[in-house]
């Protein structure tokens, strides 16, 4: 395209686009609320998967996993593994890598005077357990164990409520060792935490790693080393080269083979994201269509006088498009601007404990906290351009077909 | 270019039940430099031969000739590629683009063809003046009079000296000294640079600046004359 002619197409574009303000500015305004929706609903379905996610990998935990070859068929202490030493410690000391820690991890029965219950029972060094964000952040009554050594014992409120147990009582432990006999010890409750999820309450109870190790007779060895970047979209890049330093008879998995469910949430949550806004914007689009089909069809004239002065279908089709260009690059800018104006100020949470029953279900707390990211705007705003030109398309080239002596006797 | 050729066109249009002949074997030849008028009633075929001419229509058989195109046969791309570098058109009703100004309108074409901006906006000044606009170069054609639109609409079509002007009534919605003032302009195009004008008019006033007056009725040429050109009388 000449230069002049771009000059020229431009100018028309711009000028028409402003010839019928209020068509215009309704249908501005309506490309802007279309996409102030997509982005919206996108930063808290983002919101509300981000959440989903750090509570299911807090409950994993990690974004890896390092465990015995058969642990994952046979998750019982016969499957345990030495400490990270040599080439794998090197590796987990190195960035990406955030945070580690190694536990015992195995079934077992927590009794009391009144009932019994089945529980994971996590022996943790709870330094590094926090440092990957694994314990329960709400202590209710008590403490958390202060190292591993720690003869305590945590249990959730929920199984408190069941075993009918309380701060201080005593409750007795029991699990297998390597060689199938049972191992217990009575241990006394020294914290109660409170979890977001009822299921967590119930299902994960925390005494000092050294302690469970004596118990069980295993001497320093772990079920399991969880591993994280705090980046869980980002763990492909970076777990192989963990996979490349283990030794013989480990395996390293990622979230994603760890929990299928979750990997395939975020996948239907990413899908359903780009779905919502293709549907958005289709029935903008029919207004769309409208206005530049009624723009047409008031410059019939004009375009049958621009052909016969001797400008191209191609640039008559190109003034067009790019006359909606104008109007959708205005919608996406307006837009965005009202996304940031009114998701930023909603970023420190939503409080939506009026319907957390529900949502606990999802895996979710009672914040919701809307998560504003760059490739939402950038997915909006190329469904914004991409189906706004095809829809564009059809008036436009119909404009460019025009037989330009028709075009000119046509009488408004 | 500018030499035309037509043989045996025919057009004809479809009104519902009725079939409209536009053009009946019509056969001409225009010379390059010639000042021709199509005169005849409404409806005799001078628009729909000038369309024919300027490749605006279609016609259903025959052959035009103009220069070195063979209209009949170009693509709508080559079409406009032709009245763009070839032809300047003046229609009755001015139009012009409503959105650009009087400047805008005259540099519309230079502009298409890719014209540097400073040589088309000399030019474009240049030739309002010569039209009598000096000074209205920026108002849009919703604030001039019927006959500043019009002068626009012909500094639009001679600004680039096309070889071939195709007027359909010019001067149909102006009065008589507008109208020969624009006689004269187009007279005095012609004879300095050698522009072919083409003018289809049922105004005996127009057709006095003529030197070949060719007469159409029905779709047919049924006179063709060569005359002395006497101009107007305002």
């Amino acid at each position: 395209m000449k230069r002049g002619s771009l000059s020229v197409v431009s100018t028309l574009a711009w000028r028409n686009l402003w010839r019928n303000h209020r068509r215009t500015l309704i249908m501005l305004l309506a490309i802007a609320i279309g996409v102030w929706a997509m982005i919206f609903m996108a930063a808290l379905m983002r919101g509300m998967t981000d959440e989903m996610m750090r509570n299911g990998l807090n409950n994993l935990p990690g974004e890896v996993q390092i465990h015995q070859a058969n642990y994952r068929d046979d998750p019982s202490v016969a499957n345990s593994m030495a400490p990270p030493a040599g080439e794998l410690a090197r590796e987990l000391a190195r960035p990406p890598v955030a945070a580690w820690a190694a536990r015992v991890r195995v079934p077992a029965v927590v009794a009391s005077e009144r009932d019994s219950r089945g529980v994971t029972l996590l022996g943790v060094d709870p330094a590094s357990e926090r440092a990957i964000g694994s314990l329960p952040g709400d202590i209710q009554e008590g403490r958390f164990l202060e190292d591993e050594h720690d003869r305590g014992l945590v249990i959730g409120r929920k199984l408190a409520s069941r075993l009918e147990t309380a701060l201080g009582k005593r409750v007795v432990l029991m699990s297998q060792d390597p060689q199938n006999d049972i191992a217990d010890r009575g241990v006394r409750v020294v914290g109660i935490y409170r979890a977001r999820l009822e299921g967590t309450e119930d299902q994960f109870v925390y005494a000092g790693r050294a302690a469970v190790q004596e118990m069980l007779g295993i001497g320093d060895r772990v079920s399991e080393v969880a591993v994280t970047a705090h980046d869980y979209r980002a763990v492909d890049r970076w777990y192989p080269q963990l996979a490349a330093a283990v030794g013989q008879g480990l395996e390293v998995a990622p979230w994603t083979e760890l929990d299928s469910f979750l990997a395939s949430y975020l996948s239907v949550q990413d899908g359903f994201s780009l779905v919502f806004m293709v549907v958005v914007f289709l029935v903008l689009s029919f207004g769309l269509v409208n206005t530049l089909a009624m723009a047409v069809f008031e410059r019939v004239r004009e375009i049958g006088l621009m052909q016969a002065l001797g400008m191209p279908p191609s640039l008559i089709l190109g003034q067009l498009l790019l006359e909606s260009l104008y109007l959708l690059g205005l919608g996406l800018a307006l837009g965005n601007l009202l996304a940031l104006a009114s998701i930023r100020p909603l970023e420190s949470g939503i409080d939506i404990s009026a319907v957390a029953q529900g949502m606990e279900m999802m895996g979710m707390g009672t914040t919701l906290y809307p998560a504003l990211a760059l490739t939402d705007m950038a997915m909006s705003t190329a469904v914004v351009i991409v189906l706004g030109l095809l829809a564009s398309l059809l008036p436009a080239w119909r404009a460019a077909r025009l037989e330009p002596v028709t075009a000119l006797n046509t009488t408004m | 270019m500018s030499s035309i050729s037509c043989r045996n066109l025919c057009r004809t249009f479809h009104q519902g039940d009725e079939v409209i002949t536009g053009l009946d074997h019509v056969d001409l030849d225009i010379e390059e430099g010639e000042f021709v008028c199509l005169s005849g009633p409404s409806g005799s075929g001078k628009t729909t031969l000038l369309n024919a001419m300027g490749g605006l229509d279609t016609p259903d058989e025959g052959e035009i000739t103009v220069g070195k195109y063979r209209v009949d046969k170009l693509s709508k791309n080559e079409l406009a590629e032709m009245r763009l570098h070839d032809i300047g058109f003046v229609f009755q009703a001015y139009n012009l683009i409503p959105v650009l100004s009087a400047i805008e309108n005259v540099e519309f074409v230079m502009q298409v063809q890719g014209i540097a901006a400073a040589d088309r906006g000399a030019r474009a000044r240049a030739i309002l003046a010569e039209v009598g606009l000096q000074g209205l170069e920026d108002r849009r054609p919703g604030d001039m009079s019927g006959g500043q639109q019009q002068r626009v609409a012909v500094a639009r079509a001679i600004v680039n000296q096309p070889a071939l002007v195709l007027a359909d009534e010019p001067t149909a919605n102006l009065d008589t000294r507008s109208a020969a003032q624009f006689m004269d302009l187009f007279v005095a195009l012609n004879r300095q640079h050698g522009i072919t004008f083409v003018i289809s008019t049922h105004d005996t006033r127009v057709m006095a600046y003529a030197r070949r007056l060719i007469r159409m009725r029905d779709g047919r040429i049924v006179a063709d004359e060569q005359q002395e050109p006497h101009g107007m009388a305002v």
